[in-house]
Order: C-alpha cells, then sequence, then structure tokens
C-alpha cells in the first residue's frame, strides 16, 4: 500500500505535473473548450460568410468592445413544432432502445454469468466482436436483410407466410431494429460484470428457505444486478438520443431526430447558429445522464 | 424442482442462441451477398467475384481508402500514447486537483454522441484557425478529433491490465533505487504490451470507421472511405459496396479479434494455470 502513495504523491518537484498536463491540456483545448465554443456560436446570428456567422464581439472605432448575444436561436427552437418533434421522438427511441436492450440484454447476460466458468470468456467475445467491426457496415446490412426484397421477406414469402412483402424497412420498426442491434453490446456487458460477482450462496440459502427459484432472483438477483441495469441503459440512451446513421440508413427520409434535424441544419442549409443550438439542447439533455453514469463508474472503481 | 431449473436454463440457451444469430445474421448476410453476381443484391443469381474486380479499378474507393489508412495509422498511434499516460494516471495517480475533471473529459467521449463532438469540434477548429491561422481543415483534424475519441477506449483497456499487474514489482524496483520513470519504461510498460496491442489495433479500427465526427471535421481534400460509404449506401444497396465491406470484415474483424482474443482468455488462461 505504501508503494502505491508513492507512486502516486512523489516528491515534489518530481515529474507527476509534467505527466498529467499533456493529456489535461489536449482534453481541455479538444474536449471542453469545444462546448464552450458551440455556446458561443448558438448565441450568435447566422450570416453569409465565412464561417457563417456574425461574430459575438464587435470592436468600434471608439475602441469599446460590445457584446451582441441573441438568444433567438433558442426561441426559435423552442417555439418550431418540427424541433420539438424531433426532441421528442430521439427520446422515445433512445428510452425504447434502452428498455428493450435491457429486456433482451438481461437474460443473455445471466445466461453467460451462470455458465461454465471456462467458456464465459469466449461467449462475452462472441458479444463484443461485432462492436470490432465496422458499425456503418453492419447498420447498412439491415438495408438488404429488411428491405422488400430483402433477406426475410424473401424467406417468409418462400415459405408462403406472408404473400406481399411487409414494409418493416424506412419506419419506426426498423430504426428500432437497427438501435437495438447497435446497442446491444453495451447492455449485456455491465450487466454480466454485475452478475458475475453476485454470490450464488446467497441463491442457495434462499433456496433452502424455500424460496422458488423465480422469487428468489426477484428478492436477490434482480436488486443486485441494479447498478449494472442502470449502467446498462445510461451506456445505451446517452449516445442513442443522437444517433445519426441508423435513422438516416434505415428510418427513411422523413425521420425527425435530434441527429438528423442537426446534421440538416449544419451540412444543408449551413445555419450553424442553429446547429449549435440543437447541440446545446442535446447537451443540456444529457448532463443529468452524464453525471449519473460519473458517479456509477465511481463508485464501480472504488469497490 | 431441478427439471425446473433445467427448464428455465434451456430458456437461457435458446435466448442466447438467438442473440447471437442477431447479432451475426447482418455480417454473414453482406459477406455472402458479396459474391452474387446479380446488381440487385438480395436476389441471388450466381457466384461470382466480379464486384471485387470492379472495386479494383474505382479510384474514388481506393483514394479514400488511402486516406482512411493514413489517418488510422496516426490516430491508433496517438490514441495509444494518450490513452497509455490517460489510463496510467487514472490508475496510478488516486489522487491530484482535477482528478474528477480529467476522468470526466477522457472518459465522456465512450457516450458522448457524436454528432455533438463532431460539431463542436469544427466549430473549435474554425475558432482557432480564425484566430490562430492553424489549423486547416484536413488529415490533421481529422487525426486530432479521432485522438480525442479513440483515447478513451485506450485507456479502459490499459486500466483494467494495470489493475491486474502486481505494483509490488514496480515497488520493488523502486526500492532498489530506480527513478518513477525507469520504472515505468522498464518494468510496467512491458508489462502491458497485450493491453498496448489490443488498444492500438480497438483505436485503429474506430478510426477506420468513424463518419460522424470525421464528415464535420475534414476538409474539402480530405474524403476518408466511411464518407463515400455512406454517400452511395444512401441511394441503397450497392454491390460493390458489400463487397468492399466484406474485406472490411476480414481486416478490422481479424485484426481486432486478435487483440479481443488475447485480452478475453487472458484472465480464464491465468486462472487455469
Amino acid at each position: 500500500m505504501k508503494a502505491v502513495r508513492f507512486l502516486g504523491m512523489p516528491k515534489p518537484g518530481q515529474g507527476r505535473g509534467w505527466v498529467i498536463s499533456g493529456p489535461f491540456l489536449w482534453f481541455l483545448v479538444f474536449f471542453l473548450v469545444p462546448f464552450l465554443v458551440v455556446v458561443k456560436i448558438s448565441l450568435s446570428t447566422a450570416e453569409i460568410a465565412i464561417p457563417p456567422y456574425a461574430p459575438l464581439f464587435t470592436l468600434s472605432d471608439d475602441g469599446t468592445i460590445s457584446l451582441a448575444l441573441h438568444l433567438g436561436n433558442f426561441q426559435y427552437i423552442f417555439s418550431d413544432p418540427e424541433y420539438v418533434l424531433a426532441y421528442l421522438s430521439s427520446l422515445r427511441y433512445a428510452a425504447g432502445t434502452a428498455l428493450i436492450t435491457l429486456l433482451i440484454g438481461y437474460p443473455v447476460a445471466y445466461g453467460i454469468a451462470t455458465s461454465r466458468p471456462g467458456i464465459r470468456p469466449a461467449l462475452l467475445m462472441l458479444v463484443v466482436m461485432p462492436f470490432w467491426t465496422s458499425f456503418l457496415i453492419r447498420v447498412y446490412a439491415w438495408i438488404g436483410i429488411l428491405k422488400p426484397n430483402g433477406l426475410i421477406n424473401n424467406f417468409l414469402m418462400w415459405l408462403g407466410v406472408i404473400h406481399q412483402p411487409l414494409e418493416i424497412l424506412n419506419n419506426q420498426f426498423s430504426i428500432f431494429v437497427g438501435m437495438v442491434y447497435a446497442y446491444l453490446p453495451f447492455m449485456i456487458l455491465p450487466l454480466y460484470a454485475c452478475l458475475e460477482k453476485l454470490d450464488h450462496s446467497l441463491l442457495e440459502a434462499a433456496s433452502d428457505l424455500g424460496a422458488r427459484p423465480f422469487r428468489a432472483f426477484l428478492s436477490i438477483t434482480l436488486p443486485l444486478s441494479l447498478p449494472g441495469i442502470i449502467a446498462g441503459s445510461l451506456l445505451v440512451f446517452i449516445p442513442a438520443v443522437g444517433e445519426y446513421i441508423i435513422p438516416t440508413l434505415l428510418g427513411g427520409p422523413s425521420t425527425l431526430t435530434i441527429g438528423t434535424v442537426l446534421w440538416n441544419e449544419f451540412f444543408n442549409n449551413h445555419d450553424w447558429p442553429v446547429a449549435s443550438t440543437v447541440a446545446v439542447a442535446l447537451i443540456v439533455l444529457l448532463v443529468g445522464p452524464l453525471m449519473l453514469l460519473q458517479h456509477f463508474q465511481a463508485k464501480e472503481e472504488t469497490r | 424442482m431441478i427439471g425446473k431449473a433445467l427448464q428455465g436454463r434451456g430458456v437461457l440457451r435458446v435466448m442466447m442462441v438467438l442473440v447471437m444469430v442477431f447479432l451475426y445474421a447482418p455480417i454473414v448476410s453482406i459477406v455472402v451477398y458479396s459474391f452474387n453476381e446479380s446488381q440487385l443484391v438480395t436476389v441471388w443469381s450466381h457466384f461470382s467475384t466480379k464486384w471485387y474486380v470492379a472495386l479494383l479499378h474505382d479510384d474514388q474507393i481506393l483514394d479514400a481508402a488511402r486516406i482512411s489508412l493514413e489517418v488510422a495509422l496516426s490516430a491508433a498511434s496517438g490514441s495509444l500514447v494518450m490513452g497509455t499516460l490517460a489510463g496510467y494516471i487514472l490508475t496510478r495517480f488516486t489522487r491530484f486537483k482535477g482528478r474528477t475533471l480529467f476522468s470526466g473529459m477522457v472518459m465522456a467521449p465512450l457516450v458522448m454522441p457524436e454528432i455533438i463532438m463532431g460539431i463542436s469540434l469544427l466549430l473549435l477548429f474554425v475558432g482557432m484557425e480564425q484566430i490562430f491561422g492553424w489549423p486547416e481543415r484536413d488529415l490533421q483534424t481529422i487525426v486530432i478529433a479521432h485522438i480525442t475519441f479513440s483515447t478513451a477506449f485506450v485507456a479502459v483497456v490499459v486500466q483494467s491490465r494495470l489493475r491486474d499487474i502486481d505494483v509490488s514489482v514496480e515497488e520493488a524496483a523502486m526500492d532498489l533505487g530506480a527513478r518513477p520513470v525507469d520504472v515505468f519504461f522498464l518494468v510496467t510498460l512491458p508489462l502491458m504490451v497485450p493491453a498496448l496491442v489490443s488498444g492500438w489495433l480497438l483505436a485503429f479500427s474506430l478510426s477506420l470507421d468513424d463518419l460522424v465526427i470525421t464528415a464535420f471535421v475534414s476538409g474539402p481534400g480530405s474524403t476518408t472511405l466511411p464518407m463515400v460509404i455512406f454517400s452511395k449506401v444512401r441511394l441503397g444497396l450497392n454491390p460493390e459496396i458489400n463487397a468492399l465491406a466484406t474485406l472490411i470484415i476480414l481486416l478490422v474483424g481479424l485484426a481486432s479479434g486478435i487483440g479481443a482474443f488475447k485480452t478475453a482468455f487472458k484472465p480464464a488462461a491465468k486462472a487455469a494455470g
């Protein structure tokens, strides 16, 4: 223990500060400061210029600096039903995805955690492997599976179960399929980490005391895996709210989500201030979940 | 009672198999379709490698692939350095001013929606260019952006390895009079090699795959492979992309598979030995 503290607290004047300052500065400049820049641009007005926004500070001839804050962008996105709808539908997709991945991921994580210790790493690897291959390509693959003459429809028509192709692409269903598919590993991993540590003697005790397996699950396994459930749900929910690729490729042209709206404002309308405002609104929405996640991970570290 | 438990086990097994099918079917379908001669992609005609040949003559894709590889090599190496430092700091320096902020900044990109990181980094680059005249938007801005989001993944891998390393080894070196820098380079770093390999491979495949952040921060002359793929698949299925995807799956899957295999089987091997 002494050495840990020694490594952690070297004598004054040693290089520890230098070691920390490198990455610290990098993330300050390329992660934290950019958010402030986004907030700044969201408060300016769009202009036909390069870059396409008006400066906040202007230096006039008599040497005074004037600051023009423009709250109109926020007013605009909160009064335009299109933005409100995009906001709500993103929330719905993200929350729905978190719920479905939980329902599917829990039994899988439980199954892996209760399988023979020798094969657990292999099963876990099978869950993680797809995550290592291209996200874009895996989402694209679903087009071929879901489209009118795609894999599923062709198969069902060949079986004779249906006579007309099901409409399962370019709607909410396909978006959910893509999101659940892409984010499932993020749910299974923290659940597994939690379930694996579970003390099985507790379940034996419950069974000895006459609790049936389901009852024992409800009163022991489920509450003890709550940290995994919360961590997994946040790991799915947070990135899913801002998802752009899945709604664009699988949702069809009329899909409205925060991601697609932000992208279109930026790349198609070249309205950087409004795009920044949408980004700020999204960040505000995510501050709570992000802090909750950090809180849970810090607790995990100290255990 | 035992019968019921077995039944429950059976349900779990079925569930796990179904999920594995769900996870792998899309990848398998892409590979199979890439050998389909038909332009219609999902309607099978007969086996052919013509889309692979077409790929070799597609200059747009070849150029983009070259750019992507160039970016991924630099970004993975940068992330390796940054992620090793960050992981080391987070596991070994338990107390310093701003530690919470630091760990928050390093780890947030793991979950932060890409679209937010994309727009915020671009606006930063544009602002910096206005004030300092640097950086111009080209490969370097893409590399900076990729390092910023991949570092977290490397740091996680490094952290988990560092927790496994017995501190007493470092302690012994210290007692024998080695300076902290020497301890790090002569003792800690060699012990971390497997984690460094998988960290680098992970950062490499993340960089090779990124679309959203890259689309924001890239300049006019720097179109990466995912950007080309995305512009093509937005219009629907494309047999050439299936061939390309198969090659990417092969390359990235193989490389990262080795990385994942090493990390996944290390604890098992240790438990067995």
